[in-house]
């Protein structure tokens, strides 16, 4: 899988300089764009009851349960969760707050 | 030099396939082109190609086949006719503007309904807006000399376009004439490698090809699309350059024939044009100046050049042999016509005749009679009909 | 290799943030779960039909897929991955290509079972080396909720509305498993976003990994399209499996297995009762249509275990 960093491309950009085709080889710069704005509602990690079972982490639509090379959930991503609530609910320790968006 | 044959339209077409050596071709059968994937699987069958060949279910899947085998990194052809065209037609246009320079064998043949299988160009004429490249053949040797340049000018980096190659169902794909062949290793030399910048299958460098481009983009990438079949004159005419260097045979734009002080000319293209040929020699025997221009790339359309080889003649039949049911003449002659226009050119009386639709034989009779119309133009300088039809009962 | 969660959990994110899917959507999750059975060191090639995956993931200039991917139209999802897939054998022949890379192909129940069953059944009946997954999340979800051949019968979708002369969509459920189960092909499942996705991701990695063909069925909850609310997507994606409605089952070069049945069936309407679109089978006079729905249920789950050797 590329390694290089991630692209974006000018929202001004010209005919000529456009990518042709609507080809992008900037795989996976999706991450450049925020959706974490998309909040209403979001959950919060309590670290210290949490038990590290990560079944929170493949609930997530948007990968947004972040898990280390430990196997340890390590926090969420905030710049892209839309605060389903998915995670709060599975959670069978009830380390997940699902609370209003401030 | 040259390997001396006799083959039919499909086949020369097949045996240009195969030398050529694709990686992929993906294809589903329609008369009159089936011929061209059944030869082809049986140099796959047999192991003289390296062609893995997708017998498709429909002939949408045999263009998406070939996007997805293009896109990913290989050389990819196919062949159709007619509603095998129309079938896929929603692909073209997709496969010309993810600029994958894909080449299609397209036989000529009628639209339905009512169903036909026989000859008229109404198929490629309905595609003429997909963004590919198409460019016509009037005998078994252009349609395989065509074949031979299209991926030269499709996969040109100044282009990227897709390249159909056109040739009339039945009278040119199932006659059998005289042809000469390239030697295989001078095909492969003068084709030379597909080599993409970007594909699918570079796990070094993946791609995500065919977004959702809205209101902020997709704009731009239709005008750099248009660039690029405005680019393809110039590469079609290098191309042909080179094709002269190695055969001998010469190609442009469109072959003059006989018009160099014609008062009147048609303008006809593929096969018909042979009928026409016959006829100028016949009249010229007699002492009428009369010509032939036979446009050969159609897109994109040679505006400038053709306006000008038009020019200078006193009357001008454009026969078309699909209509355009715009009750305002065929595509060709709508093309011509505006063309002459914004160049300025108000001096030939042009008019328009749709022949042959449905594969209504056009004998040399036919074209007797627009030539007798032009000379009778010619020199009263009156039109009496613009738009006319030639050949059927009325 | 055992399942297991925690290693699964820290392999690379092969479908990544920032996507423009719904809050809560099931596409993605099964999507990501389905990507993670890859090894790491091998490379995909994905394609995707229209729909609410493919337009939501790839708005450009953003793509939220990390590895090479393809969107060519509606209905063909699977002879674009096909030409790929061609493309490859010949051109790792010719020694122009190293690795392996593995072809899959996404589609919706609407790019699947309706508009793309052609180019499917095609591809599969070619037997190409690959996958091709389908998110079955009952309807038209993208162009806003009109009915399928996946719609359960009576559900209210915008061009099956629950109304006063016809309540819902009216026909039963095509069983598109089935129908590639007879396809004959090495390798078809079907299977669902449930616990801790040990169904789903040992499914995932059998149909990439088994040579040629294979097919996955994937129960895919939709918020907006089966109105309920976002958090719950898990519960209902168990309740489906629970009631028999969405059997876990696999079908291994023609042998049925059948991966988990429920030690008792929970009765069809305990799933039902869980989203708007099924509101309308819970008034008075309307239960005739909770029993016509439990007698198929029932039916299907019959006729699964007799396959299976069961019954």
């Amino acid at each position: 899988m590329s390694k290089k960093e991630l692209r974006d491309v000018r929202p001004d950009v010209t005919w000529k300089d456009i990518t042709p085709g609507g080809a992008i080889d900037s795989p996976g710069n999706a991450h450049l764009f925020r959706t974490g704005d998309w909040r209403s509602m979001k959950p919060v990690w309590n670290s210290e009851k949490c038990k590290q079972c990560l079944l929170c982490n493949p609930v997530c639509p948007d990968s947004s349960i972040l898990v280390n090379e430990e196997s340890k959930m390590t926090g969420i991503d905030y710049d892209h969760c839309k605060g389903c609530g998915i995670c709060a609910k599975v959670c069978p320790f009830k380390a997940i707050d699902f609370v209003e968006e401030v | 030099m040259g390997i001396r044959e006799r083959l039919s339209g499909n086949e020369a077409t097949a045996i240009a396939m195969k030398q050529i050596n694709p990686d992929v071709v993906a294809a589903f059968p329609i008369t009159p082109s089936t011929e061209i994937p059944q030869y082809f699987s049986s140099f796959v069958a047999d192991g003289v190609v390296d062609t893995e060949f997708i017998a498709v279910e429909s002939e949408h899947s045999a263009m998406s086949a070939c996007i997805g085998a293009q896109a990913a990194g290989g050389r990819a052809m196919t062949a159709t006719s007619a509603n095998g065209l129309a079938y896929m037609w929603e692909a073209l246009y997709i496969a010309a503007s993810s600029r994958l320079p894909i080449v299609l064998a397209a036989v000529n043949r009628a639209l339905s309904g009512p169903i036909n299988i026989h000859n008229d160009h109404s198929d490629t004429m309905g595609a003429r807006d997909s963004g590919w490249i198409q460019i016509y053949s009037e005998n078994n040797q252009e349609a395989y000399d065509n074949m031979l340049m299209a991926h030269r000018i499709g996969e040109h980096p100044d282009v990227m376009l897709p390249v159909m190659v056109c040739q009339d169902g039945f009278i040119t794909s199932h006659a059998i004439e005289n042809i000469e062949l390239v030697e295989d290793e001078k095909v492969k030399a003068f084709v030379g490698e597909y080599k993409p910048a970007q594909y699918l299958l570079d796990r070094e460098n993946p791609i995500s090809v065919g977004p959702l481009d809205l209101q902020m983009h997709y704009f731009e990438h239709k005008r750099q699309q248009a660039q690029a079949m405005a680019n393809a004159k110039k590469v079609i005419l290098e191309v042909a350059e080179e094709f002269y260097k190695l055969t001998g045979r010469k190609y442009g734009l469109f072959e003059e024939y006989k018009t160099d002080d014609a008062d009147v000319a048609i303008v006809v293209m593929n096969s018909t044009a042979g009928t026409v040929k016959y006829v100028v020699d016949q009249y010229r025997a007699k002492g009428l100046k009369v010509g032939l221009i036979k446009p050969r790339v159609f897109r994109p359309f040679p505006v400038d050049e053709l306006a000008e080889a038009l020019s200078k003649f006193k009357a001008v039949a454009v026969l078309d042999k699909a209509d355009s049911f715009n009750a305002a003449g065929g595509p060709l002659f709508t093309e011509i016509t505006s063309a002459l226009f914004t160049k300025g050119i108000f001096g030939p009386k042009v008019i328009n005749y749709i022949f042959g639709l449905g594969g209504r034989d056009v004998k040399a009779d036919d074209i007797q009679v627009a030539y007798d119309k032009l000379l009778e133009i010619a020199s009263t300088g009156k039109v009496d009909s613009v738009y006319n039809y030639l050949g059927v009962r009325e | 290799m055992a399942y297991n969660l925690k290693e699964v959990a820290k392999k690379p994110e092969r479908l990544t943030g920032g996507h423009r899917m719904c809050a809560g959507c099931g596409a993605p999750i099964v999507v990501r779960q389905i990507l993670k059975a890859l090894k790491p060191e091998d490379h995909a090639v994905i394609s995707s039909a229209t729909g609410c995956l493919e337009v939501s993931t790839f708005i450009y200039p953003y793509t939220a897929w990390k590895d090479s991917f393809i969107h060519s139209a509606f209905e063909n999802t699977g002879a674009t991955i096909s030409g790929a897939e061609a493309a490859y054998n010949v051109l790792k022949k010719k020694g122009k290509i190293q690795g392996e890379t593995k072809f899959i192909a996404f589609g919706g129940d609407g790019g699947t079972y309706d508009i793309g069953f052609q180019a499917l059944s095609g591809a599969m009946e070619r037997g190409h080396d690959m996958v091709y997954v389908c998110y079955d999340n009952g309807a038209y979800m993208n162009t806003g909720i009109q009915r399928s051949s996946a719609t359960p019968k009576y559900a209210d979708t915008t061009t099956s509305p629950a109304g006063k002369k016809i309540p819902g969509k009216m026909q039963p459920r095509k069983d598109l498993t089935e129908i590639m189960s007879n396809h004959h092909i090495p390798y078809v499942a079907q299977t669902a976003p449930i616990g801790n996705m040990k169904d789903l991701y040992e499914k995932a990695e059998k149909a990439i990994y088994t040579p040629g063909p294979a097919f996955l069925n994937v129960l895919a909850p939709c918020p907006r399209g089966w109105r309920y609310n976002t958090p719950d997507l898990m519960e209902l994606s168990k309740m489906a499996v629970e009631t028999c409605f969405w059997p876990l089952y696999e079908v291994i070069d023609g042998k049925y297995i059948i991966n988990y049945k429920p030690k008792e069936k929970v009765p069809v309407k305990e799933f039902l009762k869980l989203q708007g679109r099924f509101k309308h089978l819970f008034k008075a006079g309307n239960e005739y249509m909770l029993e016509e729905i439990q007698k198929e249920v029932d039916s299907r789950w019959e006729r699964l275990l007799q396959l299976a050797g069961e019954a």
